[in-house]
């Protein structure tokens, strides 16, 4: 049963991070619980996608008023709830008190184009495409970009990240913890570096957090498109692709604290204890989020730093508030604190890992 | 051959290792016996990389010991472990992975090390559905699957029921036969002294005495001779050179000055009568522990 030459070889640091990253990845998949999990998230994205579409589909007429000099131009144009009035005072004060989504009247003299339409923020697109020529709009609170929309948006992606952290973060604690409890990690550490343990780990839990991410911004979008929401999509589009980027390394920073404080302790009934500061760096900013979510100081503030920018950054490139280079510079701030979270893991792993009985404190898990 | 040279090791100012020095050397099993918290683990642990020593050297084959040349290496630590719900099969093979074996080199040696261990029947039971001997044996079967050149086993006989130390003896006895070295810690003294060829007492972190087991006995026997025979030996009191120790009719215990007088009483007796034994006594591995720490 010798090996020959052929069977074996010296494995380098990629091929054991890899393998690691492996295990964690083919033991996750066959847990049930994972899997159970992530379906009830995606059944939630999708649920949320058609419920949309639903309300939006169900509002099958649009209230609009018209003046009626010019009511016979939406004559021709289906699914319209027409309000007659008299003059455009009695039609913008319709609009404002949200009886009606729009109002069409009479452009004023001078005017090429024969109609104009009035609505709060934005205006139907069934109306807007029925007019055969395309009238002079006026938005008379263009600024309220729906505070409900923005609201969604918030609690989306906050809730994402949010749920994404708190599964994967404690699984890795947990099964930094279950090496260290059932001792196999002297083994381990006998057979590979300890940086490639943690690496492995952190690698393959994120993975699979970049996955179920990916799965979910994918079911959105073609959710999205099914349905008819491409006007939805088309202000969440970009936004989803930052906030994927900025999930991947705000997920690394996350994963990286996890191992290392699951290497503090030698008992699963010991976890709560240590992973609580970073269960709050989860919890804070996404309450953070949802709460201030209309305060711009605060969403800035928030879109910096590292904790809390993979929601924040998307939310204001989603509410149009930050310039394009800003989201550049938070992810440069996040991916230098994710670095530094990896070195300080990997350096309270390396301590903590052989430290077996009670908790290890955080000065000698630092220390050494 | 493993030479370790010097290794100190202290855990903070608690002093644990003291310029241990000894050699495991290959194909042969040796035996490293100590009392609680003498330094067995440790070292052990120094010797897999899974501690740093403070001070010392340690040389594979005359090269100082890399991780590399310890990824050839067997471990098996004094605290257990494996993947609780790992089917058992599939954890050796991934063990064997990290080693550098192809997944199917990895396969192949699991199977006939189950099958070696008497774990065939099991091999894809999870780890923690096993009884308690058959984990010591799937235990043992982590450490052996990547084909180790040494084998380095803490207490790797505790826990086991009878059957099964045979078994595990017989898989390390046929490692070393085939050229491992073995490196073993045990606190059944009986179990050592059956099976090691060479032999490392520690206590309190220095090394008390190591060498070849029999060259460990005559060293540390007295130079005690046991006979018996069918006339009386009463005689032997009035020998010059010679110590009487215990002394009944035909039997007698003696030390001898110098082995030229232990054959002058064997002469002696022959010429009295029948002579039924007359052998010298080797101290016991017990007997050489309790006297040298």
């Amino acid at each position: 049963m010798n090996a020959t030459t052929a069977d074996r070889r010296s494995p380098r640091f990629a091929h054991s991070v890899a393998l690691v990253a492996e295990r964690e990845i083919t033991t996750r998949l066959r847990s049930k619980s994972f899997l159970i999990t992530t379906g009830i998230l995606l059944l939630l994205v999708l649920g949320g996608v058609i419920a949309g579409g639903i309300m939006s589909k169900s509002v099958s007429t649009t209230p609009v008023a018209v003046v009626s000099s010019v009511s016979s131009e939406l004559s021709n144009i289906p699914g319209l709830e027409i309000t007659v009035v008299d003059n455009r005072t009695e039609a913008e004060a319709l609009v404002t008190e949200g009886t009606v989504d729009a109002a069409v009247v009479p452009s004023e003299e001078g005017s090429t184009i024969p109609v104009t339409v009035i609505a709060a923020s934005d205006a139907p697109s069934s109306l807007m495409q029925g007019l055969g020529v395309s009238p002079e709009l006026i938005l008379l609170d263009p600024s309220d970009t729906s505070y409900l929309l923005s609201y969604l948006a918030a609690f989306g992606f906050g809730i994402i990240f949010f749920a994404s952290g708190m599964t994967f973060g404690p699984m890795i604690a947990q099964s930094v913890v279950e090496e260290k409890q059932t001792r196999i990690v002297e083994i381990l550490m006998s057979a590979v570096p300890v940086s490639a343990l943690m690496a492995g780990k952190v690698i393959g839990n994120s993975l699979l957090a970049f996955a179920q991410i990916i799965a979910i911004a994918v079911l959105a979008i073609v959710g999205l498109s099914v349905t008819g929401q491409a006007e939805l999509l088309a202000l969440l589009g970009a936004p989803l692709l930052w906030f994927v980027g900025f999930f991947i390394i705000g997920f690394i920073l996350l994963a990286a604290l996890f191992a290392a404080v699951g290497a503090m302790v030698s008992r699963q009934e010991d976890l709560g204890t240590t992973m609580t500061p970073v269960t709050m760096l989860i919890m804070l900013p996404y309450f953070a989020i949802i709460f201030l979510h209309d305060n711009p100081v605060a969403l800035t503030i928030m879109s910096y730093v590292p904790f809390s920018a993979p929601v924040g950054m998307p939310m204001r490139l989603f509410l149009g508030t930050a310039e394009w280079w800003e989201p550049l510079i938070s992810l440069a701030i996040l991916v230098i604190t994710a670095g530094l979270a990896i070195l300080l893991g990997s350096r309270i792993y390396n301590n903590s890992l052989l430290k077996v009985g009670s908790r290890v404190s955080w000065a000698q898990a630092i220390k050494g | 051959m493993l030479q370790l040279d010097n290794i100190t090791k202290s855990f903070g100012v608690r002093p644990a290792l003291d310029g241990v020095t000894f050699a495991v050397r290959d194909g042969r099993m040796t035996g490293f016996v100590g009392g609680n918290g003498a330094g067995k683990t440790t070292t052990m642990r120094i010797l897999l990389g899974v501690l740093n020593a403070d001070a010392g050297e340690i040389h594979l084959d005359g090269k100082p010991l890399g991780a590399e040349q310890r990824r050839r290496f067997g471990y098996m630590p004094e605290e257990r472990g494996l993947y609780p719900k790992m089917k058992v099969r599939e954890q050796l093979v991934y063990l064997a992975r990290l080693h550098g074996f192809t997944q199917a080199a990895a396969g192949r040696n699991a199977d006939s090390l189950l099958e070696e261990l008497g774990l065939g029947e099991r091999r894809d039971s999870t780890l923690e559905s096993l009884s308690l001997g058959n984990q010591q044996r799937a235990q043992i079967a982590a450490s052996l699957v990547h084909e180790p050149e040494v084998l380095v086993l803490d207490e790797p006989f505790s826990g086991l029921d009878p059957l099964a130390v045979d078994t595990v003896v017989e898989a390390l006895k046929q490692r070393a036969a085939s050229g491992a070295s073995v490196l073993f810690s045990s606190h059944q003294l009986e179990i050592v002294e059956r099976l090691c060829d060479d032999l490392v007492i520690i206590a309190d972190g220095s090394i008390r005495a190591s060498g070849e087991r029999e060259a460990l006995r005559t060293q540390h026997s007295a130079p005690r001779y046991a006979i018996a025979c069918s006339s009386d030996l009463g005689w032997l009191r009035g020998e010059p050179d010679i110590t009487v120790v215990e002394l009944d009719g035909g039997r007698a215990t003696f030390d001898a000055a110098e082995p030229a007088a232990a054959q002058r009483v064997l002469r002696r007796a022959l010429a009295d009568g029948d002579v039924t034994s007359f052998s010298p006594q080797r101290a016991s591995l017990a007997q050489i522990f309790r006297e040298v720490i």
